[in-house]
């Protein structure tokens, strides 16, 4: 359970089927990432290529449906498809998200937010138990982009994830767009959300694009949309936490309007620059 | 914990108001705010069953599919993360879904695209060699029980829906369709490509009894009471061309071949 985080501590890219085959035209990224439902199947081709990919890159595998967040209790059918992929394909690193997207029974596809309360920390820390016993492996778990907010959350996002590492050991996928686009849509300084973010514990950045549309004041609501280049600010802020922590691993998301290979490629190469420059500084 | 049951009730109806513990910033607006998440919930499974079924969408077009998908979607949301798989009931809905009612033959071309999502992702398996098979001495093929390719799917229609997904697939140009017959089809996995293989007559009851387990001598006389032209040697050396047969088993010994 307490394994270290093995993926390398350079850029990765998120897996699109219509990459292939461009990415072996030259040197492969740091490790690939793929969410894990679009795996699930019993064989043919997307397995194939995983395993290809995985023969000379690191492998995330990312979970999207889990609903750790949820009130009621896990999907255990889904946990054994979780358990049978990471049999499978034994990815470097399994990651969820602190959301829910399942209620009675029914999938809403989204990432869903939560409260922060006791009651929901005990949840969280009970599914994050379950599934770390059941994978036997330590996840990682990322932090949301929100649009709300609610008027009964006892404590931070950043106390409650702090909590959440204490109680059960996994560790934190830090996604610094997300982190931006909270940042924004609820009016907190990200420069302050990153100084009380349980550094010690991440074991993944994610960097990615978002959409900005209109707010009912005229300002900017940010939308976590994964479909253009990271934003500039984002990546000062993820400079800034490079140059706190050390380098780390990090994954480029572009889900949708997806580039082609060499753009997507580009956008790796800048966080690698940034994560040699500071190996190259410790 | 009632908070998140209230959040996905006023989700998956439109006319509900956000629920009453969500806040937003000075100046936004927590309704609108929560119409994003309600937002991504329906754009997101509308994409999902368009990815699901790209034909269907191409014969209907995109606007009319995004709006068909909308109603459906209400009807019958996943009950599973693994979206790649949604939509099995997509052609049952279309059935029913009166909008279609001019286009009957739609759902058959919505079964074929499941038939196609699901051989995508079937279990792999080595074909067996025909040479072991042309081999047997003759009085045994009757008994004999073959094990098809676990992405072999049967689609059968009264329209001729090969040949219209072939068009709005991209793999056959648009035209008129001079002979408005049934067609049924052979689905399967063939080097990581799903192929969808026009049946000959008698060639969908011969197959549905193998899938069945029935051997190879019940299962042509089930062909031959569909078709009296129904062609054993052709049929079955187009499923080994089609590498569909994997394996096979003798009735009279408890004896498998792979």
């Amino acid at each position: 359970m307490s394994a270290p985080f093995t993926l390398p501590a350079r850029a990765g890219v998120g897996f699109k089927p219509q990459h292939w085959p461009d990415i072996f035209a030259g040197p492969l990224p740091g490790f690939f990432e793929v969410h894990a439902e679009n795996y699930m199947g019993d064989g043919g081709p997307a397995h194939r290529r995983l395993e290809r990919l995985h023969a000379d890159s690191a492998l995330s595998i990312h979970g999207v449906g889990l609903s750790i967040g949820g009130s009621a209790p896990l999907d255990t059918a889904h946990l054994a498809r979780l358990v049978r992929l990471c049999e499978r394909h034994a990815p470097e690193s399994f990651s969820e998200h602190l959301a829910w997207s399942t209620h009675e029974g029914v999938f809403l596809n989204d990432l869903l937010p939560l409260p922060y309360t006791r009651a929901t920390l005990d949840n969280v820390c009970r599914h994050i138990d379950q599934t770390q016993e059941t994978l036997r492996r330590r996840m990682l778990l990322e932090n949301p982009a929100t649009y709300v907010t609610f008027a009964n959350s006892e404590m931070s996002e950043t106390e409650f994830l702090a909590a959440v590492v204490a109680r059960t050991g996994c560790g934190l996928l830090l996604d610094v767009n997300n982190v931006f686009v909270s940042a924004q849509n609820h009016g907190f300084d990200p420069g302050e959300y990153l100084g009380d973010f349980p550094m010690h514990a991440v074991g993944e950045l994610h960097l990615a694009g978002h959409a900005t549309t209109p707010d009912a004041d005229g300002g900017a609501l940010l939308i976590d949309a994964h479909d253009r280049p990271v934003d500039d600010r984002v990546w000062a802020l993820y400079r800034d936490v490079i140059a706190r922590i050390g380098a780390r691993p990090t994954l480029i998301e572009w889900d949708n309007d997806v580039p082609d290979w060499a753009t997507l490629r580009a956008e790796a190469e800048r966080a690698d620059a940034i994560l040699t420059r500071e190996r190259a500084d410790a | 914990m009632p908070d998140t049951a209230a959040f996905a009730k006023a989700l998956r109806d439109p006319h509900a108001l956000a629920p009453s513990d969500l806040r937003a910033r000075d100046g936004a607006d927590v309704a609108a705010r929560f119409a994003v998440y309600r937002n991504n919930v329906v754009v997101g499974l509308v994409e999902a069953t368009r990815q699901n079924f790209p034909v269907t969408e191409a014969i209907v077009g995109e606007d009319f599919f995004a709006a068909m998908a909308r109603v459906y979607i209400a009807a019958a949301p996943p009950a599973s993360p693994v979206i790649s798989t949604y939509g099995d009931d997509f052609a049952t809905f279309l059935q029913g879904f009166e909008h279609v009612a001019d286009m009957p033959y739609l759902a058959d071309v919505a079964r074929l695209e499941s038939a196609r999502r699901r051989a995508y992702h079937a279990a792999d398996a080595q074909p067996c060699d025909p040479a072991v098979f042309a081999a047997l001495p003759p009085h045994c093929l009757g008994g004999l029980r073959v094990a098809l390719h676990p992405s072999c799917r049967l689609v059968r229609s009264a329209h001729p829906v090969v040949t219209i997904w072939r068009m709005n697939a991209g793999e056959m140009e648009l035209g008129s369709i001079e002979s408005w017959t049934g067609e049924d089809a052979l689905v399967h996995r063939l080097d990581d490509e799903v192929r969808v293989a026009l049946l000959p007559p008698g060639g969908a009851a011969f197959l549905q009894a193998l899938l069945a387990g029935d051997n190879l001598q019940d299962a042509a006389a089930q062909a031959f009471s569909d078709a009296s032209d129904f062609d054993l040697s052709a049929s079955l050396a187009s499923l080994f061309q089609a590498q569909a047969i994997t394996g096979f088993t003798l009735q009279d010994e408890d004896h498998a071949h792979d």
